[in-house]
């Protein structure tokens, strides 16, 4: 199940003389997920809203499924679902009636819509509340009703605009399961984030955000490469004489630096096995050895780091 | 550039969705309480006092409309529905655009296969049927007591006379809801939105027909033989008619008096704006129905214009509008 079903090319939309988003360029796969992270502002929602055909970009292309949608935003509005940042439900309405409202606005058959609710509402786990009003649902209960809705929909592409905003850590949990579920159903997934942890840990591929423009586009591995510089990170904690000249010896090692109770090791190949060995050659204790995966949170804090004029 | 598929799609699904909405909120509560009490005190104000006045009339069901007794300060049905539609109009449709963007489900509702246009108008749609419930109970309820409590059945004219009314009162109550959903989309803010519309309304109501009072004089063309006269002049009278009738009000309390009131004589009043000059109507020849409805046409086309000119711009407005809240 591989091919390209969100396509962008040169994309961008002004405001005045300001460029919200500058000429990006986006492919996204048939069953990823793919984060686009960056500070707010940074121009993650337009960029969502122009693949949508809810907002007219100002140059470049974009193709969701293969349709235009802008000029047929129809057919690709019936197979892409959305939650927005800060998604709203009528209160007044059950959740169930929210939902075949939504699914009669997308036209299809009341006795499919019925049987689509049930399932979606216990893929979420809210059956038990489908028929309570949105009134007394919790901001991550309405997060999961917006799930509810891509699923019930059944859309090929989920475009999540900040779902983990303002949740706690255990609602976060629940919502990022929901999301590889979706992955599992050969769904899709772009979503936009500026909480970089809990990203990193669903998304198969990133695009870092700045100023309008994507700075860098990969997966975690790949951008930690760019951003930090290295090819391999380890963690190491042991005790022993002259540890330290002894790791440095190690071939391979490029650069190596105290981090919390051990260091930090920088390689340009995997060189694992090797400092095991010359720790316990020497005498020492190893405690600790662990690949370090490069974390966005740090990937990003260098990039702007670095990139301070632009940021 | 062109865009494919129909813009009714999901026109349906929001007429229904909005329509139940209206039905069961408080404002419909409101509406209903209103008619109810309107329709009993005014008819039975009506009907006591013409008891006492009746001679031979041929329109006597037509005159539960417009009866008003000589120097009261009760209005006629006429009078209150001219302003009871407007406010009815404006409770219904001052929030209805904004209040998906402050909901925080515009977003999500158009991301879904529809277009803007089948949202405002499946909005406007439902607003109007909501106001013509309430319109239609009330036409029915006085019908209705009137049966009872004169025990004289309409004629098959009054019947077609008022069911015009009807439709008259209906393209005055999609006037203000046009107007209503224009300022709804305007601004985002439902208190500012309802305050701009009852602005325009108190504005059209009060202020309009003294402007027009100034404002005839100064534009008119001056006429030497009518200022010795003491006369206003042929084209001060036109301009008089002619500012008047830029108010809604003034469109609907002509129509009304064409299709209701048969006796031509009386239906070159300008505005009912001003109560007081429903009083004293005196009765020649009755016009046919026909006729009536020919001198009421321009009214009701002026009104029925308006509300398709309203919502074109509330159209236009709503389809530049940004999404992102």
């Amino acid at each position: 199940m591989t091919g390209i079903v969100i396509e962008a090319r040169g994309l961008r939309k002004d405001y005045g003389a300001m460029a919200a988003v500058a000429g990006i360029d986006l492919d996204i796969h048939r069953g990823e997920i793919f984060g686009l992270l960056g500070p707010n502002g940074a121009g993650k929602t337009t960029t969502i809203l122009m693949i949508l055909g809810l907002t007219e970009s100002s140059g470049g292309t974009v193709r969701v499924l293969g349709e235009d949608p802008i000029r047929n935003p129809l057919a690709v509005k019936r197979r892409v679902g959305y939650l927005p940042d800060a998604v709203g439900f009528y209160d007044n309405l059950t959740a169930r009636e929210n939902l075949r409202y939504t699914l009669r606005l997308a036209g299809m058959p009341r006795t499919d819509a019925e049987r689509r609710i049930e399932e979606a509402m216990a893929r979420v786990r809210l059956a038990e509340v489908t028929d309570k009003r949105v009134a007394t649902y919790s901001r991550g209960m309405r997060q999961r009703l917006g799930i509810a809705e891509i699923i019930a929909k059944n859309a090929e592409i989920a475009i999540l605009d900040e779902p983990t905003s303002g949740l706690d850590p255990q609602a976060t949990f629940e919502l990022l399961d929901m999301i590889r579920d979706l992955k599992a159903d050969g769904v899709a997934v772009l979503l936009s984030s500026h909480l970089l942890d809990r990203v990193q840990s669903i998304c198969d591929r990133v695009a870092l955000f700045n100023h309008g423009a994507i700075a860098l586009q990969g997966t975690v591995k790949e951008l930690g490469q760019q951003v930090l510089g290295a090819g391999h990170a380890a963690h190491v904690e042991a005790d022993g004489l002259d540890i330290e000249r002894k790791l440095r010896a190690v071939a391979g090692v490029q650069k190596l630096e105290r981090e919390g109770k051990g260091w930090r090791l920088i390689s340009d190949r995997d060189v694992m096995a090797d400092v095991a060995q010359v720790v316990v050659q020497g005498g020492g204790r190893l405690q600790r050895l662990a690949a370090a995966e490069p974390s966005l949170e740090a990937i990003y804090a260098r990039y702007f780091e670095e990139h301070q004029d632009a940021a | 550039m062109q865009r494919e598929g129909s813009p009714f799609t999901g026109v349906g699904a929001v007429f229904l969705k909005e329509y139940a909405d209206h039905l069961s909120s408080v404002r419909m509560r409101v509406l209903e309480l209103l008619v109810v009490a309107i329709g009993v005190v005014i008819v039975a104000f009506a009907i006591v006092n013409m008891r006492e006045t009746v001679t031979r009339d041929e329109f006597l069901f037509l005159n539960l409309f417009l009866y008003q007794r000589e120097g009261s300060i009760v209005p006629s049905l006429l009078g209150v529905l001219a302003i009871l539609i407007p406010l009815m109009a404006i409770g219904l449709g001052f929030d209805s655009v904004n209040s998906e963007f402050n909901r925080r489900t515009m977003s999500r509702i158009l991301a879904q296969p529809i277009y803007r246009d089948a949202l405002l108008l499946g909005k406007f749609l439902a607003g109007l049927c909501t106001l013509s419930t309430g319109l239609i109970a009330l036409w029915l309820l006085i019908v209705g007591a009137a049966l009872i409590t004169m025990g004289v059945p309409p004629s098959g004219e009054e019947v077609a006379r008022s069911i015009a009314f009807l439709f008259v009162a209906i393209a005055f109550a999609g006037v203000w809801l046009a107007i209503a959903m224009l300022f709804s989309v305007m601004f985002r803010s439902a208190a500012t939105s309802a305050l701009c519309a009852l602005g325009l309304w108190l504005f059209m109501t009060l202020v309009w027909p003294i402007m027009v009072e100034v404002l005839a004089p100064m534009l008119a063309t001056p006429d030497p033989l009518a200022a010795r006269l003491g006369l206003p002049s042929d084209s001060q009278v036109d301009w008089y008619l002619g500012l008047a009738r830029v108010s809604p009000a003034s469109l609907f309390g002509d129509a009304s008096m064409a299709v209701l009131q048969p006796d031509p004589n009386m239906t070159r009043i300008p505005t009912i704006g001003m109560l007081g000059q429903l009083q004293g109507m005196v009765r020649g020849g009755a016009l046919p129905l026909n006729q009536s409805l020919l001198l009421a046409w321009p009214q009701i086309t002026a009104l029925i214009a308006a509300v398709i000119v309203v919502f074109a711009i509330a159209y236009v407005a709503f389809q530049r509008q940004e999404v992102r809240a």
